[in-house]
């Protein structure tokens, strides 16, 4: 059969096998760039075939995370060549804090992205909320610090939704609508450092005593540490193979066990080594922050994939009127996933403040959404909706920590270190658009 | 939607022992756009189990007749009767709640979903607030099995790495699996490659030989008389003719969609 295209050959296969619908083996008709657009876990019989998928989805430049950590760890050895302080634990544990923040924000830009859209305010709505969280629980307020997170962080989700509902019910676009959130997300920020008496030069310290204030303040004891890296690993370990063998069961298409065994692996491998990192920094032990950011991007991650939420925010991504012929209420979603990028922003702009143990009003929103979007997109999620994971903004994030971090080390200025992130970035979305076109091409 | 009874309707049904009376119905349909009569008193039937291709030049109405029954416009006149019964149309809802499925020449497919995915798009089965992945994937699985899909090399890959030919067969997969009873297809073989073609038509015959009613919508006459059962063609809105597909051959629908009358009949 010469047909180049994937149906060729319907009547032949039609009489041979009436009853498969999995072709087993390689079929001499698929081109490569067909067979690339595969995920590898789709028809991999074993671990060999998913490698050999893997190369080839590499060679075409659809490896999914792989680039994005290749990238990262070239960039940590040229660090440590250059300053050998770089790989050090003191430094490490401090770029571990500093990338939660923008893994924090490149998540929560990443519904709008997975939308096909854009929310330039996540920045300032991270700073609103970090000011209600700080505000609330300091005097003359006093309110528990957990009502000050669940309104700091319900008020900017809402704003969020506002902008969602006058995106969707008036047909504005989300760039204006979420620049005009931006300006004025940034003067109720400005109002609230007003009214609060205490904050002296519009900055307001956290109150030392609250767990906003040890996330990223204070360290897990080591044994502790130990104890919450193991039992993680063993509830991702149960849940992956369990559901992996419900599958199989099932007679559904599943990975071979090997990937699964080897995802458990390396996920292990990353955890011990930062677990023995930061339990040989002083103080010793993993900061609050890291679990806290891993349960709040695995539940992020459990909504997109296990939900119809999240199923409807990936379909809409790339057909928006696909969705709305099959009778989804396609405005709710996206009201939904605009509330959503607020809602996480706020818990970024928790974490921000934590870290640096105060919130004021100099944080400049502007910057850190440009560097919510950069994560995101050096991590993997496409700027063109539908494509995107959580696990894209935390390698992302982490891409733009560690290049801030070890410019900083170096000595670099500040207009040089944004010149070079900004390299980054554009390098980033440029193998975004490349590998669309070439996927597209392919398949034509 | 109101459904009243039409005592003829149900004549005609009676007397085609039930399930052989025309399963859609139209009678006199007409639409008009200020002074352009998009259609002009359009009588048709579609019968369950066999394929109807409604073919017509450009221009000839064929996009306003099968919006109408689908739910998007409003006739200005004529009557609509379903199973023998007269019904009205308010909206892509109603026809839907009727079994009617129109498959349009975008497919309305997500290319970053898979096939199982797409295919419960809007129907996702859920167990505990949670998608419930496994009696998706069988019922999917099962629905192309039916229909002879075979090419896929498996429905967890997503439709962007599909062919056209198979991106078709999705959509009308997912248009079976919605218990649709009239399947409305547009133009499904254009831009297709010759193997793809013959897959897809395939794929309309395997529908009609389940007793679904199929209405096509196409421009290519080879295709026309490979797969329909019965012609209908549409000139400047009216419907020309309408009959079995042994009462014409390729020159008189030829001279039917360009003159709306044939010299001689075949």
């Amino acid at each position: 059969m010469s047909d180049p295209d994937l149906g060729g050959g319907v009547d032949a296969r039609l009489a041979d096998a009436p009853d498969a619908i999995v072709g087993v083996g390689p079929e001499p008709e698929l081109s490569e760039a067909a067979l690339s657009a595969l995920p590898a876990e789709v028809f991999a019989q074993s671990l060999n075939d998913y490698f050999s998928a893997w190369a080839r989805r590499l060679r075409n430049g659809e490896s999914g995370a792989l680039p994005t950590i290749g990238g990262l760890i070239a960039v940590m050895v040229f660090f440590q060549l250059e300053q050998s302080t770089f790989l050090s634990s003191t430094n490490l544990v401090n770029l571990f804090v500093a990338a939660s923040i923008y893994v924090m924000f490149g998540a929560a830009e990443l519904p709008a992205l997975l939308l096909s859209e854009i929310d330039l305010s996540v920045g300032y709505a991270g700073a609103v909320a970090a000011f209600i969280i700080a505000e609330l629980n300091q005097p003359p307020v006093n309110l528990p610090w957990w009502i000050g997170v669940i309104a700091g962080v319900g008020f900017v989700f809402a704003f969020g939704g506002l902008q969602g509902f006058l995106i969707t019910r008036f047909g504005l676009p989300s760039f204006v609508v979420t620049l005009g959130g931006l300006l004025a997300l940034e003067g109720i920020m400005l109002e609230l450092a007003t009214i609060d008496k205490t904050a002296l030069g519009g900055v307001i310290s956290l109150n030392g005593a609250s767990p906003v204030y040890k996330l990223a303040g204070s360290v897990m004891s080591p044994a502790l540490s130990w104890i919450v890296l193991v039992v993680a690993l063993i509830l991702m370990a149960v849940g992956l193979l369990a559901r992996e063998r419900k599958k199989r069961v099932n007679g559904l298409a599943s990975s071979p066990t090997g990937v699964t065994l080897l995802t458990i692996a390396l996920t292990a491998i990353g955890g011990i080594v930062l677990v023995l990192i930061c339990n040989g920094n002083t103080p010793s032990g993993v900061p609050w922050v890291v679990p806290f950011v891993v349960i709040v991007l695995s539940l992020f991650a459990f909504v997109l994939s296990r939900t119809k939420l999240g199923r409807y925010i990936y379909a809409i991504g790339a057909n928006p009127e696909a969705v709305r012929r099959a009778g989804v209420n396609v405005p709710l979603i996206r009201t939904i996933g605009f509330a959503t990028c607020g809602g996480l922003a706020g818990l970024a702009g928790m974490v921000y403040e934590s870290r640096l143990g105060s919130i004021s009003t100099d944080i400049d929103g502007g910057q850190i959404v440009l560097y919510a979007v950069a994560a995101a997109v050096i991590g993997g999620a496409s700027l063109f909706g539908g494509k995107g994971r959580p696990l894209n903004a935390l390698l992302g994030g982490m891409v733009i920590a560690v290049v801030v971090d070890g410019l900083g080390l170096m000595g670099v200025g500040t207009g040089t270190s944004d010149i070079i992130t900004a390299g980054v970035l554009i390098a980033a979305v440029m193998l975004d658009s490349l590998v669309r076109r070439r996927a597209t091409a392919g398949l034509r | 939607m109101s459904i009243s009874d039409d005592s003829s309707a149900a004549a005609a049904d009676s007397a085609g022992g039930g399930g052989h009376g025309p399963l859609l119905s139209l009678r006199g349909i007409s639409k008009t756009f200020g002074p352009v009569r998009a259609l002009t008193e359009v009588d048709l039937n579609v019968p369950a189990g066999s394929v109807t291709a409604l073919v017509g030049d450009n221009g000839a109405g064929k996009s306003s007749l099968i919006k109408t029954i689908a739910g998007l416009w409003r006739p200005d006149g004529g009557e609509i009767h379903w199973e023998g019964a007269q019904v009205e149309l308010h909206g892509p809802k109603d026809a839907e709640a009727l079994g009617i499925t129109t498959i349009y020449q975008d497919l309305a497919l997500c290319e970053n979903l898979d096939i199982v995915q797409n295919m419960f798009l809007g129907h996702e089965l859920t167990a505990r607030g949670m998608l419930d992945e496994t009696p998706m994937e069988i019922k999917a699985r099962e629905t192309l099995r039916d229909l002879h899909v075979v090419t896929v090399r498996s429905i967890r890959q997503p439709v962007a790495s599909l062919s056209g030919g198979q991106r078709q067969s999705v959509a009308v997969a997912k248009a079976v699996m919605s218990n649709a009873k009239l399947v409305i297809m547009d133009e499904p073989t254009a831009a297709l490659g010759v193997a793809q073609t013959t897959m897809v038509l395939e794929l309309i015959k395997q529908l009609a030989s389940r007793g679904v009613a199929v209405l096509v919508i196409s421009h290519n006459l080879n295709d026309v008389f490979e797969v329909a059962d019965r012609i209908a063609v549409l000139y400047l809105g009216r419907l020309a003719i309408e009959g079995p597909v042994d009462q014409f051959d390729r020159q008189s629908v030829v001279e039917y969609m360009t003159t709306g009358t044939a010299a001689q009949a075949a």
